[in-house]
């Protein structure tokens, strides 16, 4: 595996991300199946509790329904679902991240259900590198980059990708069954 | 001290463009040639005029230049010196169209089409030569402008006599005096020559005259205009004092502003333009005129529309009101809520009543303030069948009703193309020109009506006209080559009718009386659909057709029937329900290709079974244990097997969108009582689907 | 300080003209045509009429002659709005009892400074 800087680091989707979090940030980080992922902070808007959601008729299996966040309505996303893994029973610690996620048509507010809510990093443009090409959980890509820190490897999400309405609807999978196409 | 009149703009704007409306309306209902309205032409010209005025003030020169055009023409016609041709009202017309682009252009900073203005000014200019020698009015300054300009002088003597009712006007010379003081050094002999005996004293009369001298370097227009306003009341003489060489400095003193509007420009002497190139110039014009006014209005329309609304006093008042008595309530339920056990729980239910009342009732005024009259899309339709209707030759009444029925702004802004869209299609294929009409025993003129009003808490818009009416026939024709028809079935009128709203049906031959802007029909529907409304079709041969279309009161605001299915509960729009009925056995039939069919009061009912639909967990699938609820949409009925009712309850509508997508059969979201959300079945998308797939 | 009354049918221009003439310290009111003025002047003096010419239900010109006719109003200065460079508009304003005129487009200063000369 090539270990790029960010300097020489390819044009394309996942150089151009790069470039973005170029500047010092924060990432949330959650686990998921066993695995940690981070968020860009200022994409998250709160972090609550399960709670039941109202279903929405003859959506996929990883929207889990709809719930009301003050007002507003806001589906919730099981992200084990979405990341093709099983889905467990949710208990006391399952938390519901709600991420404001940026779209053609505009933002979106969404709820993504996962195993639990680890810690805030504070990272370094340096300490984040390219994605592999291939011998992830989720496709490369809806990965902007990967960390390591003292518990092991983060893995940072790219939301906007994960979490837009295209991309969940689309038929593609989010983990590469197969080795990824070109 | 700079005062900033860029704020009074935006009235000027809206006030003009008002103003432009008036006009308009003004000019259509003119009758050439018969005798003249005077009311209606004065009414016209006073727009004008306050646009004039307005724009002069606020700095549009140009604007304020080409409607002192009109006006003057205005002016003459209402004067009786000039009479009113349909020529001339037709270029009112025009004039009307090029100002209001040029207040669009004043209003968004945006270049204007000079050589449009220039074209629309030389017509009014001819009008205006041709039919009486202008009088020396249009340029006239007054006579002092002609005089010596200002020569530097010592100062003058001014000899000034005013007659004795120059108070009567409210003019008092001492206040001239002081203006004069204001330009130099001046000092006053007064005669007392005139002035007679106590007894014969008229208090209010003048008899002083005064001889006075003013030092300094003053114009002698400067001198001349503090006695502007009494040049009719006095005897006035004005003279360069001998004295010192001019001060050749420049002085502090103001030059007259007494022409403050530019003539306008001088008419061309009229370049012979042809009776027969004009009317060909017009043709051309007319060809890209109607998308041209449609793109103006919405120009103008889409301009307002983001910004603001205007809000008659009357509802914000209501709406104080209703949160006055909303903040009593709430005081009550404060002052309960701090000393509370069970023995006040009467108090309570009464306090959360009128909690209930209250808010129901704010809410409602609030919907209102969101309200307008569809006058304000209606009002462009005059004007186009004015247009149109000249244009095909064709005599046509516009009838409209219930322009002050009101409708959500939204809504209104939606159903405007649409609204075109039906009215052109009358217009161009509706109608029968005259000779036609008259051969089959109609009145010359075509009527086209355009109702509006509140039925049953839904708005209805009707348009209809005494044209052709469809043509079944063709339809069914086409509908059979296009294979939305199954050959050697019977349809009824309404099913063929119903066909023009396909896309597509259009682009293979022309029907004339079906196709024209064929593509639009569906795109028509959809619109209607969007904003949760509903269009019928009905037609007789050779009597006529009318289009109803359906539109909800209001987009936000529903009354729900809450129903459970499964462990979900969905709402269903109180409006769109017929009756809950209980199914017993043996009334259902399974039809082969149609699904399962009640027999409701004589008549076949489709059933959808709302948990398969929606993959509900836990559901009643037994037909006799559960509910079913009649609804109807678009003038057809369904069936909606639920397993119970839950509750009525008021709720303000929320879109899936926003968040998340469109999902098929749900017409939007809400937050229940306890927090949960709540979907809004879509019943009229729940009728398309089942037709769909039978 | 004084106590203006305003006559204009267009709303902009009321508004700018009351809002110049309060920002130089008087107490303005204001009316849309000829008949509103007349029944706010029975019922209350000014210091100075500024009207309109051209307005519904009742114009300027019959309005001054209406406010002649008002004993509080005999002498109370009348100035006439007139686009008219025309003579014969303003002298038709000065027939019917009016003291002067303002000749629009005007701006604000030279309102206040006309207002100011009027007043004294």
């Amino acid at each position: 595996m090539e270990t790029k800087t960010t300097d020489l680091a390819p044009l394309g989707p996942r150089g151009a991300l790069k470039r973005e979090t170029a500047e010092g940030l924060q990432y949330l980080t959650f686990s998921l199946a066993g695995e940690e992922y981070g968020i860009d902070i200022l994409k998250v808007q709160e972090i609550r509790g399960w709670a039941p959601v109202t279903k929405v008729p003859n959506a996929p299996a990883f929207v889990r329904g709809v719930m009301n966040l003050r007002g507003a309505i806001v589906p919730v996303i099981d992200l084990r679902l979405r990341f093709g893994l099983e889905t467990i029973e949710y208990t006391k610690t399952t938390v519901v991240i709600v991420v404001m996620v940026q779209g053609a048509t505009g933002n979106r507010v969404i709820g993504a259900v996962v195993d639990g809510v680890s810690d805030v990093l504070n990272l370094q443009a340096a300490d984040i590198q390219p994605a592999p090409d291939f011998g992830t959980a989720v496709h490369t890509e809806f990965i902007s980059g990967l960390v390591t820190i003292e518990a092991g490897m983060v893995m940072l999400l790219d939301v906007d990708r994960l979490l837009s309405v295209e991309e969940m609807f689309a038929l593609e999978a989010v983990r590469p069954s197969e080795p990824v196409a070109a | 001290m700079a005062i900033d009149i860029g704020q009074f703009v935006q009235t000027f704007f809206e006030e003009s463009f008002e103003g432009l409306d008036i006009m308009e309306a003004g000019l259509l209902a003119l009758s050439p040639g018969a005798t003249v309205d005077l009311e209606q032409i004065n009414t016209i010209f006073r727009a004008a005029h306050s646009i004039k005025g307005g724009s002069g003030t606020f700095g549009f020169r140009e604007v304020a230049e080409f409607t002192h055009v009109m006006e003057t023409l205005l002016d003459r016609m209402r004067e009786g010196r000039m009479p009113v041709t349909r020529d001339a009202v037709n270029t009112l017309l025009e004039s009307v169209d090029c100002l209001r682009e040029m207040l669009v252009a004043a209003r968004e900073k945006s270049p204007v089409d000079a050589n449009r203005v220039e074209e629309v000014r030389e017509r009014l200019s001819e009008l205006l030569d041709a039919k009486e020698a202008p009088p020396g009015d249009t340029g006239g300054k007054p006579a002092s402008a002609a005089k010596s300009p200002s020569a530097q002088v010592a100062g003058w003597r001014i000899r000034f006599r005013p007659y004795p009712q120059l108070m009567h006007s409210g003019n008092d010379p001492v206040r001239m005096f002081r203006e004069l003081a204001d330009l130099g050094e001046l000092t006053a002999r007064a005669d007392l020559g005139r002035l007679p005996r106590l007894a014969e004293l008229q208090p209010e009369d003048c008899y002083l005259a005064w001889e006075l001298e003013l030092r300094g370097a003053v114009s002698r227009d400067a001198v001349a205009e503090a006695f502007a306003w009494v040049e009719g009341d006095c005897e006035l003489e004005i003279e360069p004092l001998a004295g010192d060489a001019p001060a050749p400095a420049a002085t502090a003193v103001k030059a007259p502003e007494t022409a403050a509007v530019p003539p306008p420009a001088d008419p061309k002497p009229g370049g012979p333009r042809e009776e027969g190139q004009q009317g060909e110039l017009m043709l051309e014009r007319r060809k890209g005129e109607d998308r041209r006014r449609g793109d103006r209005r919405a120009s103008v329309a889409a301009a307002d529309s983001g910004s603001s609304i205007r809000v008659g006093i009357d509802k914000v008042d209501a709406v104080i009101n209703l949160v006055g008595e909303l903040v009593t309530t709430q005081s009550m339920l404060s002052a309960l809520g701090e000393d509370f056990d069970m023995s006040r729980l009467d108090k309570l239910h009464e306090a959360l009543d009128q909690l209930d009342r209250n808010t129901r009732d704010l809410q409602e005024h609030v919907m209102r303030i969101r309200m307008l009259p569809v006058s304000s899309v209606f009002s462009r339709f005059p004007r186009m069948v004015h247009d149109i209707g000249g244009k095909l030759g064709k005599q046509i009444e516009l009838r409209i009703n219930g322009e002050q029925t009101e409708l959500d702004k939204t809504v209104i802004e939606k159903i405007g193309d649409p609204l075109v869209h039906l009215i052109r299609n009358s217009l161009d294929h509706g109608l029968e020109p005259p000779d036609e009409r008259i051969r089959a025993g109609k009145p010359e003129t075509g009527v086209i009506t355009l109702d509006a009003y509140h039925k049953s808490g839904s708005i209805f818009i009707e348009v209809g006209d005494d044209g052709r009416g469809l043509n079944r026939e063709a339809l069914l024709r086409k509908g059979l080559d296009n294979g939305l028809l199954r050959a050697g079935e019977e349809y009824s009128d309404e099913q063929i009718y119903d066909l023009i709203f396909h896309p597509g049906l259009s682009t293979a031959k022309q029907i004339s009386d079906v196709s024209g802007r064929g593509v639009g029909m569906d795109v028509v529907r959809r619109n209607i659909q969007d904003v949760g409304g509903s269009i019928q079709i009905a037609s007789r041969p050779g009597k006529g057709t009318r289009i109803t279309i359906s539109l909800p009161l209001t987009l936000a605001i529903l009354d729900g029937q809450l129903v459970s299915i499964g462990q979900d509960c969905y709402i269903i729009p109180l409006l769109s329900i017929i009756e809950s009925v209980q199914i017993r056995a043996g009334e259902v039939n399974r039809i082969p290709g149609r699904g399962e069919i009640l027999r409701f009061r004589g008549q076949p009912l489709p059933i959808l079974r709302l948990y398969e639909m929606f993959g509900a967990e836990g559901a009643v699938t037994d037909l006799e244990k559960g509910l079913l609820v009649v609804v109807e949409a678009d003038g057809r009925q369904v069936g909606l097997f639920v397993d119970d009712l839950q509750g009525q309850q008021q709720v303000s509508i929320k879109s899936l969108e926003k968040n998340f997508r469109r999902v098929a059969g749900v017409a939007g979201a809400t937050i229940l009582g306890d927090g949960r959300v709540g979907l809004i079945l879509d019943i009229s998308g729940l009728i398309r689907t089942n037709n769909a797939a039978i | 300080m004084a106590k203006i009354l305003v006559v204009d049918d267009s709303a902009s221009m009321r508004q700018m003209v009351e809002f110049t003439l309060k920002e130089a310290g008087h107490d303005v009111t204001v009316a849309e045509d000829g008949q509103v003025a007349l029944n706010v002047a029975k019922g209350k003096a000014s210091d100075l009429v500024i009207t309109d010419v051209n307005m519904p239900n009742m114009d300027g010109i019959t309005l001054i002659r209406e406010l002649r006719a008002l004993p509080a109003y005999k002498f109370t200065p009348i100035l006439t709005l007139t686009t008219e460079s025309a003579t014969e508009k303003k002298m038709e304003g000065k027939d019917a009892g009016a003291t002067g005129w303002i000749v629009k487009p005007f701006n604000p200063e030279k309102l206040l400074a006309t207002v100011n000369k009027v007043l004294g």
